[in-house]
């Protein structure tokens, strides 16, 4: 022990160094991600930027404008917002309920073709949903023209895109969900059993509580990608009605329209506020790793 | 409440958990499942809790078939070795779950769990989560959430494993009492053989998925009727030598590599047809004396009042309880006097006992 001790004095700097290089390669490296942030925010309230100044039309530092959020008075953008929100919603609760379901049975239940449907999932994570375009269009076609439910969840409807949406991420969720709950001892959830708890209680008032930071990702997980969709409301939607943020943010830059790019700039800024506040409440519980009430046999 | 087992066999494809468990206890009995790990007793206790059905073989409560009532509906409390407390709750919020499901009114919920955890010296507690709570404290909770409803049958997995030896001393004695006290059938899972011999009214040994013996705990330790259960029960565990039984006009011989010994005749007469026996012998039935087999002191643990002295004779090592005033040390040379009269003699082949 004496002679680490020695050691550890004598490289005392050395040791310091080390400690702090860490820190300082990821200040550096964050620099950059900084400076874009400050330059979207700074050209949102500009006519032009020249590097991250705004400046004016005599080239001037100066020029600031409120011009670029205009279109926040436009009822067309709350019905996209809503939308991009309804979409995001539909996947942390439909994607994070399922899952949560699904992951559990697979993970604690023997039945027949266990093994298959997880193998199976796997495999449909693998294909990309550009290879499915046009069989989900059929789909959504087919449940279309089902009365009630098709007006719902049919092609050209929100329902529908939350839907695809939904069915592209369950791979994925089941797959985390199967890992966390492999990880909660089995001897909870017999104690449970024992106590008098149906399999569906035990479920929801001692396993899951277990997995709260697992949930918490795995919501933000789908919240962002949700949120962000592009592809599938893109190719699913026709007009503002029912196409979400993502959609009508790329009708700035269109072939027909001159590039606003302040504009964009703001909407996109627009479009990242919700994420940044989901994100801060959400934090803490992806942070908080449980602290067990069982010892050596977890 | 009375537990009979008939036949009762776990398999998982090719993987045998238990094999053709028979037995029964009494109303108000402790029992205790004893053996190694892998043995097939947790597979067993799990069975009886309802949480594996059994692949062959019924359980009875009381001479009711409880094959396939689920584990709530058994009237069972049940212990783990890893306590299986609910962290995300509070102390009282965990003694408080069973009663909590059977929607017992909130004030009566209320003096139960109290007077529960008072009983268990954590009446202090009630507001702690599990992991604000020592060792031996989440061990009492997890007891008092298994007593709560008033169960007719407690199952204990290895509850003492993760305690440090005071500990588990000090809970021994106070979980036996509280059986006592509480009148409640008890099976009892332990690998540790003083637990199982001092806890319980009989022990049950198990081996490979099988019931080796099932009787009370002198019973276990005086007449082990395989050499599994001779080696086993008792600590330290019984020298076994090889050697040849001889019969000489009227008076039998015990035979080996620089041993030879009188036999009493009642042992003699049962191994007259196998000539070659184990033979097993308890350390506290070697003694050091004048005259008999010489053997060379190899190594000595003191244990307080005992030394246990490893001693060659031979080829032959042989653990001997040895006061410390004798004054015995290493590489000295020692005569022992083996007390034949409580030897134990087994088949070599078949690891029965050739005696009982």
């Amino acid at each position: 022990m004496t002679t680490r001790f020695e050691t550890e004095q004598k490289s005392g700097l050395l040791q310091r160094i080390l400690t702090a290089l860490p820190y300082v390669v990821l200040t550096i490296s964050i620099v950059p991600i900084i400076i874009g942030f400050v330059w979207i925010i700074v050209a949102t309230f500009s006519y032009r930027t020249q590097g991250i100044l705004p400046i004016n039309a005599q080239g001037k530092i100066g020029g600031l404008t409120l011009q670029n959020w205009t279109f926040l008075l436009d009822a067309k953008i709350w019905r996209v917002t809503f939308n991009s929100a309804m979409i995001a919603l539909g996947m942390v609760v439909g994607v994070g309920f399922l899952s949560s379901l699904t992951g559990y049975a697979l993970s604690r239940m023997n039945f027949r073709g266990r093994k298959t449907f997880l193998g199976m999932t796997l495999v449909l994570h693998a294909f990309r949903p550009e290879l499915l375009l046009i069989a989900i269009f059929q789909v959504l076609l087919f449940i279309a023209g089902i009365p009630i439910a098709g007006k719902a969840f049919g092609f050209n409807t929100v329902g529908g895109v939350a839907i695809v949406m939904v069915s592209l991420e369950l791979p994925l969720g089941i797959w985390l969900m199967k890992g966390f709950f492999d990880n909660i001892s089995w001897d909870m959830e017999r104690a449970a059993l024992i106590d008098g708890a149906s399999r569906f209680r035990v479920w929801w008032e001692i396993i899951l509580p277990q997995i709260k930071p697992g949930i918490a990702a795995l919501a933000i997980f789908n919240f962002i990608s949700g949120w962000n969709a592009y592809l599938i409301p893109y190719t699913f939607t026709i007009g503002t009605k029912v196409s979400n943020l993502s959609v009508f943010l790329n009708q700035f830059s269109s072939d027909t329209s001159p590039m606003g790019w302040n504009q964009v700039a703001a909407v996109g800024l627009f479009q990242l506020i919700p994420i940044l506040i989901f994100f801060i409440f959400t934090q803490e519980a992806l942070l908080n790793i449980y602290g067990g009430g069982t010892k050596g046999g977890a | 409440m009375k537990v009979e087992l008939t036949n009762l066999t776990k398999r998982w494809g090719d993987v045998v958990g238990a094999e053709g468990i028979d037995l029964s206890t009494k109303d108000g009995e402790f029992v205790a499942f004893l053996g190694p790990s892998g043995c097939g007793k947790t597979t067993t206790l799990l069975m009886i809790a309802g949480i594996y059905k059994p692949t062959v073989g019924e359980i009875l409560f009381d001479d009711r078939v409880v094959n396939t009532v689920p584990p709530k509906d058994r009237n069972i409390g049940m212990v783990f070795q890893s306590y299986a407390l609910y962290p995300h709750m509070t102390v009282f919020q965990n003694i408080g779950y069973p009663l909590k499901l059977q929607k017992v009114p909130k004030d009566e919920l209320q003096k139960h769990v109290q007077r529960v955890a008072d009983m268990m010296g954590i009446g202090h507690l009630m507001d702690r989560k599990p992991a604000q709570l020592s060792g031996g404290q989440q061990q009492r909770v997890a007891l008092g959430r298994a007593l709560i409803k008033e169960p007719q049958l407690l199952l204990f997995d290895e509850p003492l494993s993760n305690l440090d030896a005071r500990l588990r001393l000090s809970m021994r004695s106070e979980i036996k009492r509280l059986q006592m006290d509480l009148g409640i059938t008890s099976i009892y899972v332990t690998h540790d053989q003083i637990e199982a011999m001092t806890m319980a009214d009989r022990v049950a040994v198990m081996k490979d998925g099988h019931l080796q013996a099932f009787a009370p705990p002198d019973e276990l330790y005086d007449h082990p009727k395989t050499l599994f259960i001779a080696g086993f029960v008792g600590n330290p565990p019984m020298n076994f030598i090889e050697v040849e039984v001889k019969q000489e006009n009227g008076s039998y011989q015990v035979l080996g590599p620089g041993i030879h010994l009188d036999l009493p005749a009642d042992r003699g007469e049962k191994v007259a047809r196998s000539s070659k026996v184990i033979m097993g012998i308890r350390p506290e039935d070697i003694s050091l004396a004048d005259t008999g087999v010489k053997g060379e002191v190899y190594l000595i643990e003191p244990l307080g009042r005992d030394d246990l002295l490893d001693v060659r004779i031979g080829e032959t090592a042989v653990r001997v309880l040895a006061d410390p005033a004798l004054g015995v040390r290493m590489r000295d040379t020692v005569t022992l006097h083996f007390n034949t009269d409580t030897a134990q003699l087994f088949d070599p082949d078949t690891e029965q006992s050739l005696l009982w």
